[in-house]
């Protein structure tokens, strides 16, 4: 039934809500974080969850753990080495050829391995469509909780993982607690975490784990992977400005208006959900919690009301800028700056004052 | 063949309101629907039985009136609609959700012939968790394909499933073996539009209703809130930002406005977004 209906029983007064932890999991300790590596990169989101790891294993005084799987070789020596410039304390290791690609049992026999073997009590991946697939099938043969999505992540008084969410569809925020099994598993979307600095830090302990399977016990065979093009590749969730809109855009047609600001700053293009339902714009230009997390320099919002589902997943921006013609709408409740305008009509006057102000013949430029 | 489809009735979050006073769901009056994301799998289904021949079960947890969500399915042509509901499920995380419906899915094999194939959406959009697929798969001990954007073949001899599975950089071409749970992913079909005949099938079918006993659930303690190792603690409107949004006037030239106020709170902007626009 998902994590949302939940809030319709009562919580409270159940022995659920009381957290004790039996005794076999009390040898449960430290932070780790999954690296996800695929095809020789690591994902940036692995990062930004060294970043958030961090924060919780010093606030628990514990360790931060890496764990990283692939094949044998430079690409996961390499990810391992990076996680120590990332924070990490130590490394747990599963290297092996038969990881090379993605599959769903050898992946989730390395990972519940090492976890069973060197006991973590608070477990993070990225909600991408690897860490997703993994994190389902982990959480399922350990029966412990897994709390997606995240948008916020802290340890309580007690030392429990306290994990923030949208839910009802984005419109509300729940705090997702697992009292009383081991490891707390979370996940969290790329870019909701901030990218952590890079330090320069000498290689540490890294702790090797057999993966202990042979190829014909894998049934899934990988027979070919076919790359995106460039082209099929939007850089939204990386960009550094976006132009979104909304349903005040009013039609199809008008989103164009929003592609052409975008195309003059050379910033990438997104919109809110219901453009994605209506079917005016494709999926994966959608910004929010069901879409894509971003935290550009500038982010500006068009015709956008401002849902809480479409917050969360642009509250990372350094300035928000909204234009909507209705002056209550949410989103001016935690835009930086905004304009009760008609984006229909402002756009194009946007983009023709943006483009002369950038042109390098700008009279405006020169002078200052 | 023998496919299963797991939907989910949920509330219609475009027409979701929260209450401006108490912060709480005004659930009154919002209309429920399939997931959007589960018609996938249905479609998917729907044409694998209509290439292979066999029958498509759809089944779903929750309270008695999801049956509406299942007679819907029926409309499209499906074959048969079991509803798992009981008050022992309520509250459920997504681990109890995957020991009810792997519970009655094992109680399906039994009565209607064990699947080759199971379906779920790519996630719901009331949880939007994409756990509860994987969850099946390693209960059932089925193997998992998910995000698939295309079965691309399958052998019921050889009982193998090829299938393109839609990766962080690219598309996997996979293959594995029957029975397998498949994970559709969104915009790869589009659903029927229900003959006359299901249509007049479906108002008149009998529905398939099982409590947790009747689905063969031996330990009630792991289904529902009891179930459930996450627990909601909280659930809250997040705060408005301390300081409201600066408001420019939109006077004679409102867009020449706007930009000099971007350009004065952040003035490292203009330079970087000058070199951005070169690029184009």
């Amino acid at each position: 039934m998902g994590t949302a209906p939940k809030t319709a029983a009562p919580a409270s007064g159940r022995a659920a809500t009381k957290k004790e932890l039996p005794e076999h999991f009390k040898a449960y300790k430290h932070v780790w974080v999954f690296i996800e590596q695929e095809r020789g990169q690591v994902h940036p989101v692995s990062w930004e969850l060294m970043g958030a790891g961090r924060k919780l294993a010093d606030k628990l005084k514990v360790d931060l753990a890496a764990v990283v799987i692939g094949p044998e070789g430079e690409a996961t020596q390499s990810a391992a080495a990076e996680s120590f410039c990332y924070g990490a304390d130590l490394v747990y290791m599963v290297a092996d050829d038969l990881l090379t690609d993605y599959r769903n049992e050898s992946y989730t026999k390395a990972l519940t391995d090492v976890v069973n073997t060197y006991k973590p009590e608070i477990l993070l991946l990225g909600a991408t469509t690897l860490g997703r697939d993994l994190a389902g099938s982990v959480a399922t043969t350990l029966l412990t909780g897994l709390t997606a999505d995240c948008t916020e992540l802290d340890v309580d008084a007690d030392g429990s993982l306290a994990a923030t969410r949208p839910t009802f569809g984005g419109s509300l925020l729940c705090t997702i607690y697992t009292l009383n099994y081991r490891p707390q598993m979370a996940t969290v979307r790329p870019r909701v975490m901030p990218m952590p600095e890079r330090v320069v830090r000498p290689v540490g302990r890294i702790v090797s784990h057999p993966l202990g399977l042979f190829e014909d016990d894998i049934v899934t065979k990988v027979l070919s992977f076919l790359p995106d093009r460039d082209s099929q590749k939007s850089n939204l969730a990386y960009a550094d400005v976006v132009v979104a809109g909304g349903l005040g855009l009013g039609s199809p047609e008008n989103f164009q208006l929003v592609r052409q600001l975008a195309t003059v700053l050379g910033a990438e293009y997104g919109c809110s959900r219901p453009l994605v339902q209506k079917g005016w714009v494709t999926s994966d230009r959608q910004i929010g919690q069901t879409g894509k997390t971003i935290r550009p320099k500038l982010y500006i919002a068009a015709g956008i009301s401002g849902a809480i589902q479409h917050r969360v997943g642009v509250e990372g921006a350094d300035l928000i800028v909204a234009i909507n013609t209705d002056r209550n709408a949410p989103i001016f409740d935690f835009a930086h700056m905004g304009i009760v305008a008609d984006a229909i009509r402002l756009l194009p006057a946007l983009t023709a004052a943006f483009r002369a102000r950038l042109s390098p013949h700008s009279r405006d430029r020169i002078a200052s | 063949m023998h496919i299963v489809v797991c939907i989910k009735q949920v509330p219609d979050s475009a027409q979701i309101r929260v209450h401006p006073v108490t912060n709480t769901i005004m659930r009154q009056g919002v209309p429920t629907i399939i997931n959007p994301y589960d018609l996938f799998a249905l479609e998917a289904a729907l044409e694998l039985r209509d290439q292979f021949g066999g029958e498509v079960t759809v089944l779903t947890m929750g309270p008695p009136s999801a049956e509406d969500s299942l007679r819907k399915a029926l409309t499209f042509g499906a074959d048969r609609a079991v509803l798992l509901t009981d008050r022992f499920f309520a509250g459920a995380d997504t681990l109890a959700t995957t020991y009810a419906l792997a519970t009655a899915i094992r109680k399906i094999s039994i009565e209607f012939g064990a699947p080759d194939l199971v379906f779920t959406g790519k996630q719901t959009i009331d949880g939007d968790t994409a756990q509860v697929g994987p969850g099946i798969a390693k209960r059932l001990g089925l193997l998992q394909l998910t995000y698939v954007a295309k079965i691309s073949a399958l052998d019921l001899q050889a009982r193998t499933i090829d299938a393109e599975r839609r990766s962080e950089g690219g598309v996997q071409i996979l293959r594995t073996r029957l029975p397998c749970l498949v994970t559709m992913l969104e915009a790869t079909n589009q659903i029927r539009r229900g003959a006359m005949a299901d249509a007049l099938r479906a108002a008149r079918a009998p529905i398939v209703k099982w409590s947790a006993q009747d689905a063969g659930v031996e330990d009630i303690s792991k289904c529902g809130l009891r179930g459930s190792p996450t627990i909601v603690k909280r659930v809250f409107a997040p705060a408005a930002r301390s300081e409201k949004a600066v408001l420019i006037e939109a006077g004679e030239q409102p867009a020449e406005a706007l930009i000099d106020a971007i350009f004065k709170r952040q003035p490292g902007l203009e330079t970087e977004l000058a070199t951005l626009a070169r690029g184009y």
